[in-house]
Parts: structure tokens; C-alpha cells; sequence
């Protein structure tokens, strides 16, 4: 206990260790809070559901905080449900026939235009559909008329979409044309501020029926994070991301190194034709490309994030690290204690267990501590080349997604810089800790 | 005696390396049939396939069902008889390895070289300049650079110079075609000077001059992003490495002798870290057959990586083979070659050591 402590006091000496370690305790709070507030359940569903949980959220919306740096007033959503205040029904006229009115009024204070457009109406009827006309009212006065609709039991207009409309608004699409005066060019359009108001009059032709109206008005900045291609919130896929990628790497890092490192005692202890075996292994698993295998694992079996998991620890078993922990091993074997145990009888397994892979776990922790981000990269690069999880969301993934979409073309460097961030601390943070440790653990570079 | 010694020696190292070879190709290509079941795969496309171009000869409608469904199990008897996927698996996969040892690398199953060849050794010689060019500038960068860098740095020992470096060092952590998609991100994306990718502009310019600058262009970004990835690592191991060697009695008991620092270096600290620098340079210069396949993917540059990348996704096996026992090959020369030069370069290296110890 005391050597730990020592060594953490050895550490502290190192700033760039200290930064290092708050990086990585702050990732670990990150995962933990993500578990927590939103449960493997929850944060699966979000990250595999389409428009049903999404609709209301704008298509690649930039983070929030980009409002900040641009100087510019970004539109934010804006989303009006019909009140019961605002709807006006009018006495039953002859025939079961009723008037009714209503209004979505909102104020718009932003500098760029809506990103699009929706109107989601439900109706309540037993047979014949409510029938309605629909108008635009702008701060400077015109009155748009966007076409009449009987109105099914639930339906979407796209207004944004509607390209009679677009054509009535001077070839203008209707999110710019409905936001500024009548024919002022698109070019450097500036919407009008104040107050629009959306108006729906028509006639119920039954008695019990009812229309609910929700008008989505969608921004162009959306959250901490944005949001991607299918309105997705990238924040669901940071945060989740984190406990995913932690747990592999430490995984990988832990089942590679020990299963080499146990490999190695074994072939030193017993030595002859078993050290023979491992080492000729050893020579023919370097042969063997590992990349192009995680690919074809990929590619001809499974994604699954546990499966690459797996065989990347099997083909690691044999890598070239047995030969250097050999050659460790192979000091460690002549020491005296060793001599002295095995006087006593200790059994071969107890030797290697207790005696000698116990010996060199110091020296190994440098290293484990810097493989942890390379088996997160391994991960990413994996998927960015599309063979990503396809069930857990992952900070590759998210990039791939980025790059399959055309995201740096676009502009939308939100989408790989957030991700991208995330990585590089992770290795950022391991790879400080781990470079301070080798100076610390290992005796030759101590006085350097 | 000696002269047998090392004889010996040297057919025992080759043979040993030549089983390693064999054991590791044939492990290969069990892996990249998956066992045979990419032979399943094979199959069900040549059946999807006969079976649409029999649908669509109009000769065949005449003929009545059962007749039909006859000429099409024949077509398809006869196609996998072509392809050899009537012999049990574990039969052709000794031909396989016979056919890779030999390096006769034989057709490939779908992917083609730009010319239009069908053979595998087409394919890969069509990629290799790429892949050359690009790992060969960058590493060979990496490699003097960090050298000579790390000499000077562990004569200037503790300078701000060597702190930076070591403050870089974790850079190391991500690899380059991360540091390639923040590259792409600043000089493509936004500032729009460099190409985001490919390795030369399209249309390619007619003269030679003007193709030899853009391929120079494209290079730029790729490049950078290995240097990034690598190469404060690198000088700082060496320089770690060169510590080491020069804090050694022996080179006090020199520097106590007065010799100049010039003399010191070469005679005392790179002689005896010359083995170790030898096997890192000999390993850099067989990586690049490998080349990347992640960064070449992200920058789309057209060098093996990316193929083999292209064959595994259509299960283009010759390919995959044909890299892998290329790639065996070298490394089992390379490690060979390694063999006898350090016995050459280092005095503590005895051949055949343990047959020596007797005499």
C-alpha cells in the first residue's frame, strides 16, 4: 500500500500526469453520470429511433453555443400547440355545420431562417373530415394564403416542402418566402422580425369533432451538441459514447496485456519446446495482418462492438510483446527468491502466478495505461471505415456518420469536431498518465 | 569450423523462418475464406446470378419449367466446377497455399486493375507507387528526422527544445488518420488550399510537370498527418534510447579522456545502438507494403491499403492472400537479413552462439 502511495506521491511530481489524470477522472464521472441519467434502455432507443422520437428536432442543427462565436441570432425551434383559448368554435350553423378558427401566433426575433417548416394537424370525425383553409400572416402585413385541406385523423403538411407554394412565393422556398417581403431577392435575404401568425378557418361538419394543430418552425442551432442527418440529438451519442469507449479500451487493454504477459511466464518457466512453441506462434501471429481481419470479422460475421472485442484479444495474445516481456521474465527467473521457492516445492503454476508475473506487473503498467486509447482509436478507426457497432452508439460512429453525409463538404464541422474532441482527450489523458508512469516505474529512465 | 557454424546456422534460421512463413499464409487464408464459408457466399451469388440471366434469355421461355430448372443447375455445375468450389474446402485450401507460396498470385475474383487486368499481380504493382510514394516520403521523414533530431536533443538534454518535445510526445496517442480528419477539416474544408483527398487532381493534368504538382499538392495533407501522428514519438524514444546509451560508463570514461563530442557520438553511443536502429528501419521499410488502411481510406489515396480494404469488402480473396504472402515473405527475408547483419555490426552477437559455448 505504502509503494502505491509513494508512486501516486512520484506522480504528482509530474504536472502534465496531473492533467492527465483530472482529463481521465472527468471522462469516468462522464460515463458514470451517462448510465445513470439515461439507462442502456433509454439511450439505445434514442439513438435507434427515427422520426416518431425525433420529428421535432431540426435536421443537422448546429450546437447552440456556435450563436455565440457567429454574433449572429441563430432561429432556435419553435414549437405552438393549438391552446384551448385559441380555438374558436362557432354556433352550429344549419346541416350540423360549425365554423372554426384558430391561431398559432409566435414571435420571430432571429437573423437566418427557419431550417423547414411543419404543420402536424389532428382531426377527430366519425366520417366526413373537418375542412380547413390555412393563411400566413407576416409583421409586415401580407396575408398568405398556404391552400385548403380536409384534414385526415392525423396528417403532416411540410410546408417547407410545398412547391405550389414555392412557386406563388416568386420561386422562393417557402422558409425564406414566408419570412421576408414579397419579392425581395434570396440572395443575403434577411427575415422580418416580429410577430407571424399562422390561421386556420374551416367548418367541423360533425358534432364531436375536434382539430389539434402544431405548428414546428425549426431552427438552425439545436442544443449542446446539434443534431445530425436523421434529427438525431448528437448529445445522446457523445455521452453514451463515453461509457463504450472506456469499457473497451480498458477491456482490450486488460485481456491483450495479461493474456500475453502469462504467456510469456509460462513459456520462461517451463522453457524448452513449450518456449519453443510460443515463440514460433509468436513469429507466424505477426505474419498474420490484424486489421484485415478485425475487417473480414466485420464484414463476413458480426459488427458487434463484444465480437471485435474478443478477437482482438485473441490475435493479441501472441503478439511481439511476449518477446519483451521474455526477456524480462527471463532475469526475473534467476532471481533468488525464485531459487528459494522453488527449493521449497512451490508448484509451477503458484511460481508463475504468484512469484513472477507479480514481479513485473510494475513495468507493464506504463504500457497498459497507453494502449487503453490505442484500442479506443482501434474502435473508431473501425468505425469510420463503416464497421462500427450497429446497435451502440460510438464516437466513431459518429464521425463515420459525419463523413458518409458529407459533413466537411457542408460545413457542418460541429458534427466530427465534437466527437473528435472527445477522442483526442481520452488519448490525451491516457497517454500523459502513461508517459509520466514509464518515467516513474521504470528504473533507467528515472534519473532522466 | 567456423565457416560450418554459420552454415548451419543459416540454413536452420531459414528453414525455421520458412515453416513460420508457410504456417502463417495458411493460416491466412483459412481466415480470409473464413473456413470455407465464404465458398457459401460464392455459391449463392453464381446461383442468384445464372438464375437472372436465364430468366432474361428469351430462348429458355419456351422451353417447360422442369427443363429450365435442368440448364440452369447445369449452368451453375459448370460454373463452380470453373471456380474449383466443387472440391471440398480443405482440399483447395493446400492449392491455395501451394499457388500463394509459389507466388503464382492468380486472378482475382471481381476487382480489377485500372487497365483492366484481371491478374492479382496487376492489381497490387498498379496500387504500390502509391502507396510507396506516400509511406515511403512520410516514413522516411519520420525516420532521419528522429534520429538526428534525437542526437541533438540528448546532447541539449533538459533544453526548452528537448521539453517541448517531450510535451509533444503523447501526441502519439492518436493515430494519423485522426490528425488527417482535422487536417482535411482546416485546409480543405476550411480553408479551401488543399484538395480534401485522391492522390491527383481530376481531370489529371496532361504534363508531366503539372502532374508531378498536384500529385506533390495531394501529398501535402496525408503526410502531415503521419508526421503528426508519429514523429514526436519517435524522437523522443530515440532520444530516450540515445539517454540511455550515453549515460553509460563507458562514455564517461571517453568524455573523461577528453575525446571531442563528435567522436564520442559515433564511436560510443551510435555503434551500440546501431543494432536496434537497423531493425527500425529495416521494419519501417516493410511497413509500407501494408500501407494504412484507414488513412489511405480517409484521403482516399489509391494505395494498397485501400484495396486490400476493397477485397475484403468483396470477398475477393486471391487479393487478401496475395498481400498477406507478399507481405510474409518480406518479413520473413527482413528478419533474416536482420539475422545476419547484427552479427556483422554488433561483437556481442555470436551465430549459432550456443554451439559456440561448447567448443
Amino acid at each position: 500500500m505504502s509503494a502505491l502511495r509513494d508512486a501516486f506521491k512520484e506522480i504528482a511530481r509530474y504536472p502534465s500526469a496531473i492533467m492527465g489524470l483530472v482529463i481521465i477522472t472527468a471522462l469516468i464521472l462522464l460515463a458514470i453520470y451517462t448510465v445513470i441519467t439515461i439507462p442502456y434502455s433509454e439511450g439505445m432507443r434514442l439513438w435507434r429511433g427515427g422520426e416518431d422520437i425525433w420529428i421535432e428536432n431540426p435536421r443537422n442543427a448546429r450546437p447552440t453555443w456556435v450563436d455565440f462565436f457567429s454574433k449572429q441570432g441563430l432561429p432556435k425551434t419553435i414549437i405552438l400547440n393549438t391552446q384551448p383559448g385559441t380555438v374558436n368554435v362557432g354556433p352550429p350553423l344549419p346541416g350540423g355545420l360549425r365554423a372554426v378558427q384558430m391561431a398559432l401566433a409566435f414571435d420571430y426575433p432571429y437573423d437566418g431562417f427557419p431550417s423547414e417548416i411543419n404543420l402536424f394537424l389532428k382531426a377527430k370525425f366519425d366520417e366526413r373530415r373537418p375542412y380547413i383553409a390555412l393563411f400566413w400572416l407576416t409583421p409586415d402585413g401580407q396575408r398568405i394564403p398556404l391552400g385548403e385541406r380536409s384534414v385526415r385523423a392525423a396528417e403532416r403538411y411540410s410546408i417547407s416542402l410545398d412547391r405550389h407554394l414555392a412557386q406563388r412565393l416568386g420561386r422562393r422556398p417557402p422558409e425564406i418566402g414566408l419570412f421576408t417581403a414579397p419579392n425581395a431577392p434570396v440572395e443575403n435575404a434577411v427575415p422580418l422580425k416580429g410577430k407571424y401568425q399562422l390561421q386556420l378557418e374551416g367548418f367541423f361538419f360533425e358534432e364531436g369533432s375536434t382539430l389539434d394543430a402544431k405548428l414546428v418552425v425549426y431552427g438552425q442551432v439545436y442544443g449542446l451538441a446539434g443534431t445530425d442527418h436523421r434529427r438525431r440529438d448528437l448529445m445522446v451519442a457523445l455521452l453514451w459514447g463515453t461509457p463504450v469507449a472506456l469499457a473497451f479500451g480498458f477491456l482490450a487493454a486488460v485481456g491483450s496485456t495479461l493474456t500475453t504477459l502469462l504467456i510469456a511466464a509460462i513459456g520462461v518457466w517451463f522453457g524448452r519446446w513449450v518456449d519453443a512453441i510460443i515463440q514460433r506462434i509468436t513469429e507466424v501471429n505477426a505474419i498474420l495482418p490484424v486489421l484485415p481481419i478485425l475487417i473480414m470479422i466485420g464484414i463476413f460475421y458480426s459488427r458487434s462492438l463484444w465480437v471485435m472485442l474478443g478477437a482482438i484479444i485473441l490475435l493479441s495474445i501472441f503478439s511481439l510483446g511476449i518477446k519483451t516481456y521474455r526477456s524480462i521474465l527471463l532475469q526475473v527467473k534467476e532471481a533468488p527468491y525464485i531459487e528459494a521457492a522453488r527449493t521449497y516445492g512451490t508448484g509451477n503454476f503458484r511460481i508463475i502466478f504468484r512469484y513472477m508475473i507479480p514481479r513485473i506487473i510494475p513495468v507493464l503498467i506504463p504500457q497498459f495505461v497507453t494502449l487503453i486509447p490505442s484500442f479506443v482509436f482501434l474502435e473508431a478507426g473501425l468505425a469510420v471505415l463503416g464497421l462500427g457497432d450497429p446497435v451502440l452508439p460510438t464516437w466513431g460512429k459518429v464521425v463515420n456518420d459525419a463523413y458518409a453525409n458529407g459533413a466537411l463538404y457542408k460545413g457542418y464541422y460541429y458534427w466530427v469536431l465534437a466527437p473528435s474532441v472527445l477522442l483526442m482527450l481520452t488519448g490525451a489523458g491516457f497517454a500523459l498518465v502513461g508517459f509520466a508512469l514509464d518515467r516513474v516505474f521504470n528504473p533507467r529512465l528515472r534519473t532522466l | 569450423m567456423t565457416l560450418v557454424r554459420i552454415l548451419r546456422y543459416v540454413i536452420l534460421r531459414a528453414l525455421s523462418l520458412f515453416v513460420t512463413v508457410v504456417i502463417g499464409v495458411y493460416l491466412a487464408i483459412l481466415i480470409a475464406n473464413m473456413g470455407g464459408y465464404v465458398d457459401e457466399i460464392r455459391k449463392a451469388q453464381i446461383r442468384e446470378q445464372i438464375g437472372a440471366t436465364m430468366l432474361a434469355d428469351l430462348k429458355l421461355r419456351t422451353l417447360p419449367p422442369s427443363e429450365v430448372r435442368q440448364v440452369i443447375d447445369q449452368q451453375i455445375e459448370l460454373e463452380e466446377k470453373r471456380l474449383g468450389l466443387d472440391r471440398p474446402f480443405l482440399l483447395r485450401s493446400f492449392t491455395y497455399l501451394r499457388d500463394a507460396l509459389t507466388l503464382s498470385l492468380g486472378r482475382a475474383e471481381r476487382l480489377t486493375s485500372d487497365t483492366g487486368s484481371r491478374q492479382v499481380r496487376d492489381i497490387i504493382i498498379e496500387r504500390l507507387p502509391a502507396t510507396l510514394l506516400l509511406f515511403g516520403t512520410a516514413d522516411l521523414i519520420v525516420f532521419s528526422v528522429a534520429i538526428f533530431a534525437a542526437l541533438f536533443l540528448s546532447r541539449r538534454y533538459g533544453s526548452l527544445l528537448d521539453k517541448v518535445v517531450v510535451a509533444l510526445a503523447p501526441t502519439s496517442a492518436a493515430p494519423a488518420w485522426f490528425y488527417g480528419i482535422f487536417l482535411i477539416l482546416i485546409f480543405a474544408s476550411l480553408l479551401r488550399v488543399l484538395p480534401f483527398g485522391g492522390m491527383v487532381d481530376v481531370p489529371p493534368p496532361e504534363t508531366a510537370g503539372a502532374y508531378a504538382l498536384s500529385v506533390l499538392e495531394h501529398l501535402i495533407l496525408p503526410v502531415a498527418a503521419i508526421l503528426v501522428g508519429s514523429l514526436f514519438i519517435s524522437i523522443y524514444n530515440w532520444r530516450t534510447f540515445f539517454l540511455i546509451y550515453s549515460s553509460e560508463d563507458y562514455v564517461e570514461v571517453a568524455k573523461a579522456k577528453g575525446l571531442p563530442s563528435g567522436a564520442i557520438e559515433r564511436r560510443y553511443i551510435l555503434r551500440p545502438t546501431l543494432p536496434p536502429i537497423i531493425t527500425s528501419f529495416a521494419f519501417t521499410l516493410i511497413s509500407l507494403w501494408s500501407g494504412a488502411i484507414i488513412l489511405e481510406t480517409v484521403f482516399s489515396w489509391p494505395g494498397l491499403g485501400r484495396l486490400l480494404f476493397q477485397a475484403v469488402g468483396q470477398f475477393d480473396t486471391p487479393v487478401i492472400i496475395g498481400s498477406v504472402v507478399i507481405y510474409a515473405y518480406l518479413l520473413a527475408l527482413t528478419v533474416f537479413l536482420l539475422d545476419i547483419i547484427y552479427a556483422l555490426v554488433d561483437p556481442r552477437v555470436k551465430v549459432g552462439g550456443e554451439a559456440g559455448r561448447s567448443l
